[in-house]
């Protein structure tokens, strides 16, 4: 078969906007991750790490970017599918000539443990079920962000070497390739039951493993294994189970297995809205989403995970402790200083494509109460905090006593100046309550309780009379404000306000009003600057209305109405265009996947009668004054 | 034959050069990781490779150090320059003939003509070990011609 690949003249690919985002499938070893398209594409690929230059982005330029596809050259279609329980992905090309399955997928390390494996490595598998179509194949890398085309050698029997990004990438292939300048083509001709197979693997050390193709498939059935061995330990029987081990698997792929960091999403600058600037890079870890993660991992019983996440969080950021910083990289580093590409045109021409995230210098307090309220959910689902953990947590509560009324840049991180922000407030009240609860239950000793207690009071007092806003009967963004933002729904996830209360109600009627969408999304603010409504402010309602706020049929058909917005492998991104149901923003997106399984946990939750929300089990700062008001 | 000195300048010279050899692996100059080749004839687990490979690799400069020695001792004569000339000559020994014979050797290690099999799958050196990072060879003169000087700074004739 390998005799029948010829070279085409050149590739067949013409220059096109690259697919919808939702068209994109991602597979990923723990480590880094890639973008594959419907078309069999793999368009963005940063190796070794997340956040390291790119090798494929043609998501972001189709011209230069560079990319890795496998298509058939006849009109096709094309379905595809994660092999259950999986982050391995088929793509099934259907043409009117025959059929064929493309599988790819990154080796999880651990799935080969003490084997010979390349670092880093991408397995492709095109196998022609039925009759007979031709493929093409070409591989165009672009290292640098699409700065550099590097040279590919040949090198015998070995394969195609190509050195760049500060390593040597090598592809090996069951058919030959045929180098065109800095990029290989093939076509082949494939008949029912041929296959071929392609290893691109990536390594820094010398010497590279070069691994044996005949290998390959029992290395997939090992990755395949893994995966679902993985899967099938969640603790969740709900009606959402494959959802929410969709979400989890996913949550597990953007981790990086070596620190415990979790990213936020593997691609940077997908843009909010198309056509704009509203375009960031999210290949960092955001302390914000701590909490709500810890809780997601705790609850399904991945405790090695949540251990390991929990230990990053407070091990990687101890450089600036008591100060945190917003966002790290993967080992605990700030993030490099914003820069734009120069090559890059952007998603669907969304200029600029930036690198490195600015928000690096904001200050956002509501930081601290995500990482206490971490360590708290941990410590109440049985963790156990050492000596270690208990001063760096003691350490963060007295930052928050002596700084909670500052100014701050809050949670959507706007490049408009700091405000006083309520969800700050609220986590800042959440970081001193949590303290307190922890010191009753003896899991942390030495804190300084009368001042922190004072301190929380005087939190909850300035929120329950500044951040409320009589005039329109709901809490509001800005403290002493009028404007709404979709942040206000954690009021009850955090513990402050019970959900059934008045105030809340009247405060979750305005946000439907003012922020939602007849379609029953929700924006997140309304400040910003036009953009797609944010997909894990759904899932904070619908969290909201399971933990009381509304009926169980309620929490229901707001998450059903909201899963026809998942792609269809199952997965989401930061933002959905409300007239269109395109995802928006950078693909896929960690805390919209966090958020929908702690919705999924709280409905099930209460359809059980079960304790939900083990972090608060009793709010340590009762509410007081306002809770016996009509609102 | 000075045997103490013998062992204290050729473990000292042996450190200099792994010490060398792995600065020049953390600074980019070349991607070669010794003690994972020596490591990986042993076996394929990446991890204990790296560590059996540094003490395989010790001991193995250790050993070597005694030809520089019986150099030393052949000509009545030792200083930093002389062990320093061996090491250049060393290092081109292991560049050229070293290199090139390595693949045959290495049970783990794959051939241009074969390519890798399911026990073979180590990227060869290449000709001066230029697979390794092209300044691969910069970084083999320096450390075996260090490793040269300092035997012949520390060895004392009999």
């Amino acid at each position: 078969m390998g005799d029948q690949a010829t070279a085409p003249a050149q590739s067949q690919r013409a220059v096109k906007p690259p697919p919808a985002i939702a068209d994109y499938g991602v597979i990923g070893d723990c480590r880094s991750a890639a973008l594959v398209s419907r078309n069999g594409s793999i368009d963005w690929l940063c190796w070794p790490r997340f956040d390291s230059p790119s090798i494929f982005a043609a998501l972001l330029d189709q011209e230069c970017g560079g990319y890795w596809s496998i298509s058939p050259i006849a009109d096709y279609a094309a379905e595809r599918r994660y092999v259950p329980e999986s982050n391995v992905l088929e793509t099934r090309f259907t043409t009117r000539s025959g059929s064929a399955l493309l599988t790819d997928l990154m080796p999880v390390r651990d799935s080969a443990p003490a084997s010979m494996v390349p670092d880093h490595e991408i397995i492709r598998r095109l196998t022609c079920n039925s009759r007979e179509l031709e493929f093409e194949i070409a591989l165009v890398p672009r290292a640098d962000y699409g700065e550099k085309s590097p040279a590919i050698r040949s090198i015998g029997n070995l394969g195609l070497r190509i050195e760049c990004n500060g390593g040597v990438f090598w592809l090996r292939s069951s058919i030959p390739l045929h180098i065109d300048g800095a990029s290989a083509f093939a076509r082949i001709p494939l008949k029912a039951g041929d296959s071929i197979l392609f290893s691109l693997s990536y390594s820094r050390e010398s010497p590279a493993v070069l691994p044996a193709l005949e290998q390959i498939p029992r290395r997939i059935d090992a990755c395949v294994e893994w995966w679902q061995g993985w899967a099938r330990s969640a603790r969740y029987d709900g009606d959402f189970r494959d959802e929410v081990i969709r979400s989890a698997l996913t949550l597990k792929l953007l981790t990086f297995a070596p620190s415990g960091a979790i990213i936020a999403a593997p691609t940077t600058s997908l843009p909010e809205r198309i056509g704009g600037s509203l375009n960031w890079d999210y290949r960092y870890c955001w302390l914000r989403d701590a909490s709500l993660t810890i809780r997601a991992l705790l609850e399904l019983g991945y405790w090695e995970e949540a251990t390991a996440f929990l230990d990053w969080t407070l091990h990687a950021t101890r450089l600036t402790q008591p100060e945190l910083r917003i966002l790290y990289t993967v080992y605990g580093n700030p993030p490099p200083k914003e820069r734009e590409s120069p090559m890059l045109r952007g998603y669907r021409g969304s200029a600029p494509v930036r690198i490195g995230n600015a928000a690096r210098d904001q200050l956002q307090l509501d930081v601290y109460g995500e990482v206490v309220d971490a360590a708290a959910q941990y410590a109440f689902h049985g963790g156990y905090l050492d000596r270690d953990m208990q001063r760096v947590l003691i350490g963060l509560g007295n930052y928050v006593v002596k700084h909670w009324d500052l100014l701050d840049e809050g949670i959507w991180e706007p490049r408009t100046g700091r405000r006083n922000h309520t969800h700050s407030r609220l986590l800042c009240w959440t970081a001193l309550d949590r303290l307190i609860s922890l010191s009753k239950q003896g899991k942390v000793t030495g804190a300084p309780l009368n001042e922190i207690k004072k301190e929380c009071d005087a939190i909850r007092r300035q929120i329950e009379r500044r951040g409320w806003n009589e005039s329109i009967q709901s809490y509001v963004s800005e403290l002493d404000g009028d404007r709404l933002d979709s942040s206000l729904l954690l009021l009850s996830w955090y513990g402050f306000e019970k959900p059934d209360s008045a105030r809340m109600r009247s405060t979750y009627r305005a946000i439907r009003e003012r922020l939602g969408t007849p379609e029953g999304l929700l924006y997140r603010s309304e400040t910003l600057p036009p953009e797609g409504t944010f997909a894990i402010c759904s899932f904070w309602e619908a969290e909201y209305l399971a933990l009381g706020g509304g009926s169980v049929q309620q929490t229901r058909d707001l998450m059903n109405t909201f899963s026809i917005h998942r792609n269809d492998l199952g997965l989401y991104g930061e933002e959905i265009d409300a007239s269109t149901g395109q995802a928006l923003g950078n693909f896929p997106q960690a805390f919209t996947h966090v958020g929908f399984i702690g919705a999924a946990l709280s409905l099930d939750q209460r359809e059980k009668g079960e304790q939900q929300l083990a972090h608060r089990p009793e709010s340590a700062t009762p509410q007081q004054s306002h809770q016996n008001q009509a609102a | 034959m000075n045997w103490a000195s013998w062992i204290l300048s050729g473990f000292t010279a042996t450190l200099a050069l792994s010490t060398l050899l792995a600065t020049s692996h953390g600074l980019g100059l070349t991607s070669m990781n010794i003690p994972y080749i020596v490591g990986t004839v042993v076996t394929p687990d990446r991890e204990k490779a790296r560590l059996y490979g540094f003490f395989v690799h010790l001991l193995n400069g250790w050993a070597f150090s005694i030809l520089y020695v019986l150099i030393f001792e052949a000509r009545h004569m030792v200083n930093w320059w002389l062990g320093l000339l061996i090491g250049l000559a060393h290092a081109l020994f292991v560049l050229t003939v070293g290199m090139s014979l390595l693949p045959i050797f290495h049970p783990r290690m794959a051939t241009e003509r074969h390519g890798p099999t399911v026990r073979r799958q180590l990227e060869p050196p290449g000709f001066m070990a230029l697979n390794y990072g092209y300044q691969t060879p910069i970084a083999v003169f320096l450390s075996h011609a260090t490793f040269g000087a300092i035997l012949g700074s520390l060895y004392h004739l009999r």
